[in-house]
């Protein structure tokens, strides 16, 4: 049986420029920020991304490497707005593809169910059609002839996932209390890699309770990276939760010297203990509260 | 009757009048985005709509409102389960109802939380469409506006049209889908709605020392006014002893207005 362990340099040596990538979690929770700090380290460039958007939305803008955002909103919670984002919006650096939070899961779902679309009600009437020409419409073939929105399938070249725990094939769990579209993303990508607090042996992982903490099956799973904390600064309950104080530093850091002085001291680091330890150490992190909103 | 109690802040006023939008709802799941909001639905709960569901702003229902702020030895009373999956799924289903705060709002009652100037390269990037197609075509939805004033009730359509209004230009087919639905709009000068001709906005009450010409003024467009307006409702003594013992026991309302205005305005 496959053992699917990497480092986050052998997952960001199978991704490539120009390519499509779906990042699981939503907003301040449960984002792979540690698969995404070794994006930031690499050379890739022109991606796009689709997300339920938090700050690695953001970084990754600030970092110069995403040509397009698929994306119902950008936000980092306790403060609304990412400013990074703001800045390569207002720039006109990067292409909006905005839609309704609910499409970005309906367009995985028909990607994930390999349908060319499915069809909603929702986008009509509003902004979203003209914002987006590669939305279709469609009309009902029943007796109602209803015209509807056509969500195009989002494809993604690669999922990246911080999920719970995971054996060594990828049998993993989300204990976290919502497991947002995570399985859509991995069904919706050609390859998945995933992030997990710690590689447990299956018969620790999981039994006839608890199997339903499984979002879906080892066989999407492509690699499996151990990286406790690694959804640091944001949430990864039951684990830690969010890093307020430094996802505010991250926030005040949006001008080209503030950016520099981040990556240096959080980025530009030789592997994820050092990580750890710029952020206050093991000890730190665990406390962190979780989220009360 | 209860009496009104004397004093009370333009929050307090807001919120009550806020809660209102759901006493006629029933077994819905109430959604107040924001402060002001997510206090007037747990005032509709626990007052003259005991059948409302809500959740703890995270991932489950809860069986009465989640005091705002530190919690200290609150435990949340858990009802169920609302994960963002089901989230879309009930509210495609149409039981709910939304108080949302836009940032622009226009004739139609079209709102804006998108962007402001040219999408493709905005003079400010705000939060992204959010859920504000699929909410406006599936269920009711009300609008809380703390500044209300020119900028945010445009002359124009507003600068992303991320919600559908009473539009008849933008209505598939120019017919009225069947469940858009805008309910209330408070301000922090009065309580609007869309019950005017083609669903112009209408002014309800006014607040405690405003005058209409006032509320006109702060609007980019003609709002529809009926007879002699009313004085919008003061908070009764149990409303305020609801909002400031169980609610928002740390007054986190207290932030909502510069200065944490009375709600009786003196005149000028």
């Amino acid at each position: 049986m496959a053992d699917k362990r990497m480092t986050p340099a052998q997952v960001v040596a199978r991704l490539q420029d120009g390519m499509t990538l779906g990042i699981g979690g939503w907003a301040t929770r449960r984002k792979p920020m540690a698969l995404v700090r070794e994006l930031l380290r690499s050379p890739l460039k022109d991606l796009t991304l689709v997300a339920y958007g938090g700050p690695e939305v953001g970084m990754l803008c600030a970092a110069g490497k995403v040509k397009r955002v698929i994306f119902g909103f950008v936000s980092l919670d306790v403060q609304p707005f990412d400013n990074h984002f703001r800045n390569a919006r207002q720039a006109g650096q990067v292409a909006a593809s905005e839609m309704d939070e609910g499409m970005v899961q309906w367009g995985l779902r028909a990607a994930a169910m390999r349908l060319p679309f499915l069809p909603t009600r929702v986008g009509l009437g509003t902004d979203v059609l003209k914002l987006n020409p590669w939305l279709g419409t469609v009309r009902s073939p029943f007796a109602d002839g209803e015209e509807l929105v056509a969500v195009p399938a989002l494809k993604l070249d690669a999922a990246l996932l911080h999920v719970s725990e995971s054996d060594e094939k990828g049998n993993c769990t989300i204990q976290s209390p919502d497991p947002f579209f995570d399985d859509l993303f991995a069904r919706a990508a050609k390859e998945v890699f995933i992030s997990c607090e710690r590689v447990v042996p299956t018969a620790k992982l999981i039994n006839v309770q608890t199997a339903r903490l499984q979002p879906f099956e080892r066989s999407l799973v492509t690699g499996v990276v151990e990286l406790p904390f690694g959804a640091h600064p944001t949430a990864s309950a039951p684990f830690h939760g969010i890093d307020v104080q430094h996802l505010a530093d991250y926030n005040a850091a949006a001008t080209p010297e503030g950016w520099a002085d981040y990556r240096t001291r959080y980025v530009d680091l030789p592997d994820h203990d050092s990580y750890i330890r710029a952020c206050g150490g093991y000890g730190r992190l665990a406390g962190l509260s979780l989220p009360v909103f | 009757m209860t009496a009104a109690a004397p004093d009370y802040t333009l929050a307090e006023l807001c919120i009550v009048a806020c809660a209102e939008a759901w006493r006629n709802d029933g077994e819905i799941l109430a959604t107040g985005i924001g402060l002001v909001p997510r206090l007037a639905a747990g005032l509709a709960k626990l007052t003259f709509n005991q059948d409302l569901m809500m959740t703890d702003a995270e991932s489950v229902l809860v069986a009465e409102p989640v005091p705002v702020g530190p919690r200290g030895n609150y435990q949340v009373k858990v009802e169920g389960w609302m994960p963002y999956l089901r989230t879309f799924d009930l509210l495609w289903h149409g039981r709910r109802h939304a108080l949302v705060g836009p940032v622009q709002v226009d004739r139609y009652g079209q709102m804006n939380i998108s962007a402001v100037g040219d999408h493709a390269k905005p003079k400010a990037s705000l939060l992204g469409v959010r859920g504000f197609p699929g909410n406006t075509l599936n269920h009711p939805n009300s609008l809380f506006i703390p500044n209300h004033g020119p900028r945010v009730f445009v002359a124009d359509e507003v600068d992303v049209v991320c919600s559908i209004g009473y539009n008849p230009a933008r209505w598939p087919g120019g017919v009225k889908p069947a469940d858009l639905d805008l309910r209330l709009c408070v301000t922090d000068l009065a309580v609007l709605d869309f019950g005017g001709p083609d669903h112009a906005m209408r002014v309800v009450s006014l607040h405690p020392g405003v005058m209409l010409e006032q509320v006109q003024a702060a609007t980019g467009f003609p709002l529809h006014v009926e007879g002699t307006l009313p004085v919008t409702p003061a908070p009764t003594a149990e409303q305020l002893e609801i909002i400031r013992t169980r609610l928002d026991p740390h007054s986190l309302r207290a932030t909502v207005f510069k200065g944490n205005p009375g709600g009786v305005r003196q005149a000028a």
